[in-house]
């Protein structure tokens, strides 16, 4: 993979890691944004021609103060696009990011091609509350978000040393931009009234979601399902809700079953 | 100098493994803890106590806001502020305040405040705090990174009604409104003290000396620990070329007064410790979403251990500690006498939020401390900054000529 950085007509700057040949695929990142290591990136990227964008206030991208609610997030998406010169893409949006990439969907729904949405955020079931992510303590991660949490605390602070306290610094404040910019559209409750706009969400969509997932669990999965006119549903075994780093070949193997 | 006291109103009756059995004194901690029944003798005791306070020549007295919280019981400060301008007519009334970012919309703040500076004949401070990240955030739902930028447009909304003659538009991102026009207005102009309670944010500083608000520290770790922040402000005061009076400042302080120190130790230590171990018990993971505080005060770096390591620690403090390590100063008149100089002139404040009520402590034991302060030590403190003597720029200026309800009313001696 490649990077570059693109300027959106709105004026964000926008860090893009490029990669492949074939269809335009867009992945659009969730909440704790892109990790060092993204090998099913470079999976995806033997089969397509694959963009992922950071978010404003991930890695190197600005913009923050240009994004404050759902509606800017799903524009600054479609201007990625476009920036990109990019025509009919393939979405996929995990966590966050599919919660983006259906309001995308629902707002221009001829404008892509097919929609892949992974363990995504975006709706509100009261029998089931999603844990704030915002009061959760650093331990606590793994085991949400992982179906081996194990293994999973390593993915999630890529190897930092904890004895380095400029890195843990660092580490702190970058989590805070991410997390800070996530909260204007997850914060106090990630519902921004996808539900009520999903009819129009008319592509071909495809529901992925890690079985174990227990920051959202699959219950939600169920009802994206029931609310999108054209969506198929796969759990995945062995995945909790990072299931693109979780289990990268089974996730590309899904995605490129129902893409082509 | 200005001396307030100043009631938090904790909840008296949290269990003895109150720490043990719940996870946090705010936000979740059950509400089955509460009882109204007593709830009612609670508030009628706090507030006579500030009744009191007035009656002992204290300057001012202090009430301020939170939500879902053991240790404060005002959701809305402003009740019991109105109850106060009825019942006394001399301290300054001072409410620390309103979370402006709360009110929906924020006008109802310029109303409010409005009718208790109206009440009280223009004793009103007017507070306006950005709110801890555990009341704006996680119990009234505003989103940590555009908190500030709400709290920006909600005060030039108030600011500009108390300043209007004539009824206006308001375009703002979060508030509009086609006709503010603000009734009643204020007594006070161009419009009451204000002041702003901060905690370190290099933003907080910057907006006090621009406006020349007071910047009021709110701290339980008392005055050794708040002297780093203080120091940050009055750097930054100097840089933007403001003057050094000590009145732009304020320090909230923990005070116990006994005959002796000994004496100090016996009847308050108790009490603290209910305050330091049950009442500031708070989860963490409340008490800094990511996107509350900006990139810019993160990097500055003056946050993390004032408030993570303190809080820590406020559990296992024993009454030494808090004594030797300036937690509280507490003990006889001359003890406390001496620390309360060596905090003032240490932080160079002109104003002292006085804390004599703490946790659990019975209004005998809170009336005898406020009594011995007021009149052993408060007169030995007046004159330490002579230089700045006439400077009233933060402090009200009533009407001469106003009511006095509590004494001079019909009805009112029967009242009392």
């Amino acid at each position: 993979m490649k990077t570059s950085t693109i300027t959106t007509k709105r004026g964000a700057s926008v860090r893009v890691l490029e990669g492949g040949k074939g269809a335009p695929l867009v992945f659009l990142h969730g909440a704790g944004g892109l990790f060092p290591d993204n090998p099913f990136l470079d999976q995806l990227a033997e089969r397509y021609h694959v963009y992922a964008p950071e978010w404003p206030g991930y890695g190197d991208s600005t913009g923050e103060e240009l994004l404050d609610d759902m509606l800017d997030f799903a524009l600054h998406g479609w201007d990625v696009v476009s920036a990109l010169g990019l025509r009919t893409p393939h979405l996929v949006g995990h966590s966050m990011g599919g919660m983006i990439a259906a309001e995308m969907a629902c707002i221009a729904s001829n404008d892509l091609a097919k929609l892949v949405l992974v363990n995504a955020a975006g709706l509100w079931i009261p029998e089931h509350p999603i844990a704030d992510l915002f009061a959760l303590l650093p331990f606590e991660f793994a085991n949400l978000l992982f179906h081996d949490p194990i293994s999973g605390a390593a993915l999630l602070t890529g190897g930092l040393d904890f004895s380095n306290l400029q890195a843990v610094a660092d580490f702190y404040i970058g989590n805070a931009k991410r997390m800070g910019m996530a909260g204007k559209i997850l914060f106090p409750i990630p519902n921004r009234g996808l539900a009520k706009r999903l009819y129009r969400l008319t592509a071909d969509t495809a529901i992925l979601w890690g079985k174990s997932d227990k920051l959202i669990p699959p219950v939600y999965a169920e009802r994206f399902k029931s609310l999108i006119p054209r969506a198929t549903l796969e759990l995945i075994d062995a995945a909790g809700h990072m299931l693109p780093y979780e289990q990268p070949a089974k996730f590309v193997a899904a995605v490129a079953k129902f893409v082509g | 100098m200005k001396f307030t006291w100043f009631n938090l109103m904790p909840w008296p009756y949290l269990p003895d493994d109150f720490r043990e059995k719940n996870r946090s004194v705010w936000v979740d901690v059950p509400n089955t803890l509460y009882d109204p029944r007593q709830g009612h003798f609670v508030y009628h005791e706090y507030m006579d106590q500030l009744e009191y306070a007035d009656a002992l020549g204290f300057d001012g007295i202090g009430v301020n806001e939170h939500h879902q919280n053991g240790y404060g019981l005002m959701p809305s400060p402003n009740i019991i502020a109105a109850g106060l301008a009825r019942r006394t007519s001399r301290a300054a009334i001072c409410v620390i305040g309103n979370s402006i970012a709360l009110y929906n919309p924020p006008i109802r703040v310029a109303e409010e405040f409005a009718m208790l500076d109206v009440i009280s004949g223009g004793r009103l401070i007017a507070g306006f705090p950005v709110g801890t990240p555990m009341d704006t955030n996680f119990c009234y739902g505003q989103i940590p990174a555009l908190t500030r930028d709400k709290y920006r447009e909600a005060h030039e909304l108030i600011m500009r009604a108390w300043a209007a003659e004539e009824p206006f538009a308001f375009d703002g991102k979060y508030t509009q409104l086609r006709y503010v026009n603000c009734w009643p207005k204020p007594i006070q102009k161009p419009h009451p003290p204000i002041y702003i309670p901060g905690g370190g944010s290099l933003e907080t500083y910057d907006f006090c000396i621009d406006y020349d608000y007071n910047y009021s520290y709110l701290s339980f770790a008392g005055y050794v620990r708040g002297k780093q922040l203080m120091d940050g402000y009055w750097e930054r005061v100097a840089k933007r070329g403001a003057d050094a009076s000590p009145y732009r400042g304020a320090f909230a302080q923990i005070i116990c007064v006994g005959e002796t120190d000994q004496e100090a130790e016996e009847l308050y230590s108790e009490h603290v410790r209910y305050f330091f171990n049950r009442c500031l018990h708070i989860y963490p993971g409340f008490a800094d979403p990511p996107g509350y505080r900006t990139i810019k005060t993160l990097k500055a770096g003056v946050l993390s251990q004032l408030t993570e390591d303190a809080m820590n620690k406020f559990p296992t403090l024993t009454w030494k500690d808090l004594v030797n390590d300036r937690y509280i100063i507490a003990g006889s008149p001359a003890t406390v006498k001496d620390q309360m100089i060596e905090m003032i002139k240490g932080l160079h404040v002109g104003h002292v939020f006085c804390l004599f009520h703490n946790g659990n402590m019975p209004d005998w034991k809170t009336r005898h401390s406020s009594k011995l302060f007021a009149e052993k030590v408060m007169p030995q403190l007046r004159d330490l900054w002579p230089e700045w003597k006439d400077d009233h720029r933060w402090w009200p200026t009533p009407m001469e000529d106003r009511l006095r309800p509590e004494t001079t009313l019909p009805g009112a001696e029967r009242n009392r």
